[in-house]
Order: C-alpha cells, then sequence, then structure tokens
C-alpha cells in the first residue's frame, strides 16, 4: 500500500511534526516503501487469534492506595524550558 | 596476570581489587586516560564522566581497604546514554534531550551503583534507540574498533565498539530489537539480552515498552554472568518487571551440555545469511555438539514475517512513549514559538532526527483510526503467532542458535540511504523480543577479521542455558580473547 504527500503531511500533523515543503516526496517515497514491507503481515492468517500486548501476557500489577511519592516539584522542574512560580510557561492559549 | 588492565576481564579485575594488587583509583584512572587518548577515533562515549568516576573508585578502594567490598566493588563501567544518571546529561543521542540532567537514577544504574561499580561516562547510541549502525545519532557516528569505516552495530554501538576497545570491561545496553546482540556480534563482544521483565525499565528512557530490555555486554560469558546478578530483579517501580526468583548466575557457568538439543532454525540460514558468516556458524556448532549437545531442526516459519511485525509493533509503542517529549516539561523548546501548537511541532521536528521522525510517522498511522486493526492489531495477532513458534519449537530442543546478524559490520553510510535495508540487520534478533525471549551473541569467529556472532535463544527465563553454553564454548575457543589493533597495548 502507499501513501499520498497529503496523507503523510495529514499523519505528520496529528503527530505533531512538520515535514519541510522539500523533504516529501522523500519521507512520502520512504513511508510507503516501509507500508510494503509491513503489508507481508497481511499474508499471515489470524482468524481467532488474541492480539498479544505483552509477551508473558502479564496483567499489569496492583499495588495499595496509599501516597508513595514525596513532591519533588522543584527537583523535577530544575529540566524544564521555562518555568513560573512552580508552573510550567507555554504561549498564551487563552487571550 | 601479566595482561594490561585495559585487556583483563571483570572477574580478574574484581580479583586483582579483592587481594588488593591494584586499587580502583589505578584501574579508574588508567581507563580514563586509554578513553581520552584513543576514543576521538571511536567516537564511543559521549560524555566522561572523570571527576565523579574517581570519587566513586576512592569509595571503592575504602570499601576494598574495609574488607566490605562485592565482587564488582571498583570494578569499572560505562552506561548507554539511554539510562538515566542523576546529575549527568542522559541525550539519548538526541538533540531533543542534548540539554537534560535527569532528576534521577534508572533502576540498573543504582542497582550497580549499590554494587561498587565505577561508571565512567555515558555511550554513544542511535538516537532513541532507533537504529542498527550507530549512525542516527545526534553526536554523530561511532566507528568499529576493527575497521573505522565500519559501523559497530547499533543501537547500542557505543557500549559495543568501547568494550571491544579496552575502555571498560563492562557496559549496559538496551535491546528492542538487536540492539545488544547485533552490536556485539558486530564488535567481537558478548551480549546478552535478558527475557522481557528480568530488568527494571524504570529510568530507561522509552522505546517500545512490550519489547525494551536492558542487559549486559562484556568480553565474557562469565563477566555478563556476573553483571547480571547485579542488574536484574523485580522493581516497584516497573510494573512490567517480574517477579520471579532471580538465580546466581554465575552458578549457571559450571555444568556440560552433554545431551543438550540444541535448535537450528532453518529460516536463520536462508539466502539472507552472508555464505561465509554461515561457514563459521556451522564450525562453532560443531565445537558445541563435540562437547556432547546434539543439532535439532527446529521450524520458526514467520521468521521474516518478523520484521514487518515488528516495524509496526515497535514504531506504534515509540509513538505513543515519544509523545512527552513536547518542549513543555524537558528537552527541547524551539526559539519563539506563535503559539502552543507551534510549539509543540517545531520543538518536535527541529529536536528529533529524520530515523525517529520516520518511525514516530509510521506508528501514528498504525494506530491511527481505520488502521489500527489492519496494522497494530494484525501486527499483535501475528506477534501470537510468533511466540507461539518458540513455544513449539522449544518442546523438541533445549536452546536455539544460529547467526546474531546477516553479515558483517557494514561500511558507515552503506545503509544509510534505504531504511528497509537497515531494517534487515535485524531479521535474526527481532522475533526474540517479540517473544520476550532471553538471547545472547558471543564472538565466533572472523571473516576478512571482522568478527561474527553466534546468537543463542532459550527459554523465558532461561538466562542460565544460554550463560552455560557460551561459557562453554568460551572454555573451548579464543573468539572472545581476539582484539582489535585499536586494543592492543602499544
Amino acid at each position: 500500500m502507499s501513501v499520498s504527500r497529503s496523507d503523510v503531511t495529514q499523519i505528520a500533523q496529528l503527530a505533531r511534526l512538520t515535514i519541510a515543503d522539500e523533504a516529501l516526496d522523500d519521507v512520502t517515497d520512504r513511508f510507503s516503501r516501509i507500508l510494503t514491507l509491513v503489508d507481508q503481515l497481511q499474508q499471515v492468517p489470524t482468524e481467532g487469534v488474541e492480539p498479544m500486548s505483552n509477551p508473558h501476557d502479564m496483567t499489569q500489577r496492583l499495588r495499595s492506595d496509599e501516597v508513595t511519592e514525596v513532591n519533588q516539584r522543584e527537583a523535577l522542574q530544575t529540566v524544564a524550558p521555562e518555568v513560573e512560580q512552580g508552573y510550567f510557561l507555554v504561549p498564551r492559549v487563552i487571550d | 596476570m601479566t595482561s594490561e588492565l585495559h585487556e583483563r576481564s571483570a572477574l580478574e579485575l574484581s580479583r586483582a581489587l579483592q587481594e588488593r594488587e591494584i586499587s580502583s583509583v589505578e584501574l579508574t584512572t588508567a581507563l580514563l586516560q586509554r578513553i581520552r587518548a584513543r576514543d576521538d577515533a571511536l567516537n564511543s562515549v559521549i560524555t566522561v564522566t572523570e571527576e565523579q568516576a574517581l570519587k566513586e573508585a576512592q569509595a571503592a578502594d575504602a570499601l576494598l581497604a574495609r574488607g566490605e567490598a562485592g565482587p564488582l566493588t571498583g570494578v569499572p563501567l560505562l552506561h548507554k546514554d539511554i539510562f538515566c544518571t542523576q546529575g549527568v546529561r542522559t541525550s539519548c543521542a538526541s538533540r531533543m534531550l542534548d540539554n537534560f540532567i535527569p532528576p534521577y537514577d534508572a533502576t540498573v544504574v543504582s542497582k550497580l551503583r549499590a554494587a561498587g561499580t565505577v561508571s565512567l561516562g555515558k555511550t554513544n547510541m542511535d538516537e532513541f534507540a532507533m537504529g542498527s549502525s550507530n549512525e542516527t545519532s545526534y553526536y554523530g557516528p561511532c566507528h568499529n574498533p576493527w575497521d573505522l569505516d565500519r559501523v559497530p552495530g547499533g543501537s547500542s554501538g557505543g557500549s559495543a565498539a568501547a568494550v571491544a576497545a579496552g575502555f571498560a570491561p563492562l557496559a549496559t545496553g538496551t535491546d528492542t530489537g538487536g540492539s545488544i546482540r547485533q552490536p556485539a556480534a558486530l564488535c567481537g563482544i558478548t551480549g546478552l539480552k535478558p527475557t522481557y521483565g528480568r530488568v527494571s525499565r524504570l529510568g530507561i528512557i522509552a522505546f517500545a515498552s512490550s519489547l525494551d530490555q536492558a542487559g549486559p555486554m562484556t568480553r565474557s560469558v562469565a563477566d555478563a554472568a556476573l553483571m547480571l546478578n547485579a542488574m536484574c530483579g523485580v522493581d516497584a517501580g516497573d510494573s512490567t518487571s517480574a517477579d520471579v526468583p532471580t538465580p546466581n548466575f554465575l552458578d549457571a557457568l559450571s555444568g556440560d551440555i552433554q545431551g543438550l538439543r540444541i535448535g537450528i532454525p532453518k529460516q536463520y540460514f536462508s539466502a539472507d545469511l552472508n555464505p561465509r558468516v554461515a561457514t563459521q556458524i556451522h564450525q562453532a556448532l560443531g565445537e558445541l555438539t563435540a562437547r556432547g549437545a546434539l543439532l535439532v531442526d527446529i521450524d520458526l516459519p514467520h521468521t521474516h514475517q518478523g520484521i514487518a511485525t515488528y516495524y509496526v509493533i515497535a514504531p506504534a509503542e515509540a509513538s505513543a512513549n515519544l509523545s512527552r517529549f513536547d518542549g513543555v516539561r524537558f528537552g527541547y523548546r524551539c526559539d519563539n514559538p506563535q503559539d502552543l501548537t507551534d510549539l509543540y511541532q517545531r520543538s518536535r521536528s527541529e529536536g528529533f532526527g529524520e530515523e525517529v521522525q520516520r518511525r514516530i510517522l509510521v506508528g501514528t498511522y498504525a494506530l491511527s483510526a481505520g488502521f489500527y486493526d489492519a496494522y497494530f492489531k494484525k501486527a499483535q495477532q501475528v506477534r501470537r503467532i510468533i511466540s507461539n513458534d518458540f513455544k513449539q519449537a522449544f518442546e523438541s530442543c533445549d536452546v536455539i542458535a544460529g547467526p546474531a546478524a546477516p553479515g558483517v559490520a557494514f561500511k558507515i553510510g552503506d545503509k544509510t540511504s534505504d531504511p528497509l535495508a537497515m531494517y534487515m540487520e535485524d531479521v535474526y534478533t527481532l522475533s526474540v523480543n517479540l517473544a520476550g525471549l532471553p538471547g545472547m551473541s558471543i564472538p565466533a569467529g572472523q571473516v576478512d577479521g571482522l568478527p561474527i556472532g553466534l546468537q543463542l535463544i532459550g527459554r523465558p527465563f532461561d538466562e542460565a542455558t544460554l550463560l552455560r553454553v557460551g561459557h562453554l564454548f568460551q572454555e573451548s575457543t579464543d573468539w572472545h580473547l581476539q582484539r582489535p589493533a585499536l586494543g592492543a597495548s602499544q
């Protein structure tokens, strides 16, 4: 299966990526070739096969609902691009 | 013992440290000097943590002096730059994390520190572990110490090259589709990917969470056993870490392989395999049959479809995991964002390299409405079929053997223009991740002076059998003792 330039642009939008116009042909071509590769999946009959999301079919371990984490706001915000008064700053969303 | 410090195994160094023949400070200083003198040619280390290493070595010497040392106390190692290290930049070889100094340690890092190891620094890798050649690194390619024009493999290429070059006896690696085993094969070292869940993933920057697993990269199987002892165990911080008993893996090294059934999958010797690599692998298997093992033909019929399965599941999980990089809480942020969408889009497009963006796109597509069933769900179904193939194969054998990679190290630049050619590098390794099994590559020959790797694959949580077979092989051969010219003592 192949994809079009506009498909790729649409997917990039969903992934919050921007593809430069001059790169779009190359990206589309390689994307289509990867889809051709993964289309080999369709050769394998899978009717009634339970999808596998964990290799040991493990289920999520639960823990008791107790507070175990201490507040590390300052330590965690040392790596943030921009903070003010303990908040992460982003461009204005609401005027 | 007369060999140079940088040629000795971790077990030999451990003995020398315990007997106070050398100090950890002497050893650490010697290896740091070797890295400084020789890594310009390799580019295997992104960050050298000299000051911290010497402090850790002094602390180790104090423990050794008091007789309170464990087997790894004072032994130097390197960490792949995907493991979070508190206070030390952890880049994942990406511009996105070029400025990222983690506020905490990965569980593997803290466990190895608690065991007394001395961290010399952080190794080069493919960006976000996406690649099989170390060429997607933001910090430039790492070179193979056996031939500087060739790749070391990937994604744990820096760790493999550094261990082969004698920069450290031990390094950590991670393996999502072959990223420990393939570079270990191409650099002539031992690399073990444990069973999924054996080692905690906490603090390992996530690529594909149902496939990622950390493991030891060493110059011998015995050292891999020593290092795995310190790395594994259930972790409350990783709900997918397995609550299973952890044996002393050094105990696995004794014992014979009389009557052990080694399964040989015919699909691993197909046209994709370099025939000269095949010859070497058959010779290596001959060593094992000479020690009493039996070869059994087995069938892994969906080996080839494993590539398609992997290249849906891994990118899909990656696209979800990498959505956290948005320029808001950590990592790269673009200059002068116009609005929030612009902030997200430009931070991600400028911060991620080409291969990472390609996989995010493929993964986003596979998970998007209308394609989820055809791609992601279908891949998860084929994943179960592949897992069942292994289960069935293990009914007639105890361990599976074959090549770790289809060829030897290739030239830098040879496969960068064709992602599909690069993806083929992992044809023999990625099914093992899909099935969550342990796999190990050990040096098993050379083609034109370049190392090749024998891959051993085990039942879930049966790393012990891989170690036993591998150790026996290394007792009767000397491929693991071959060193690249760069690693020679002069």
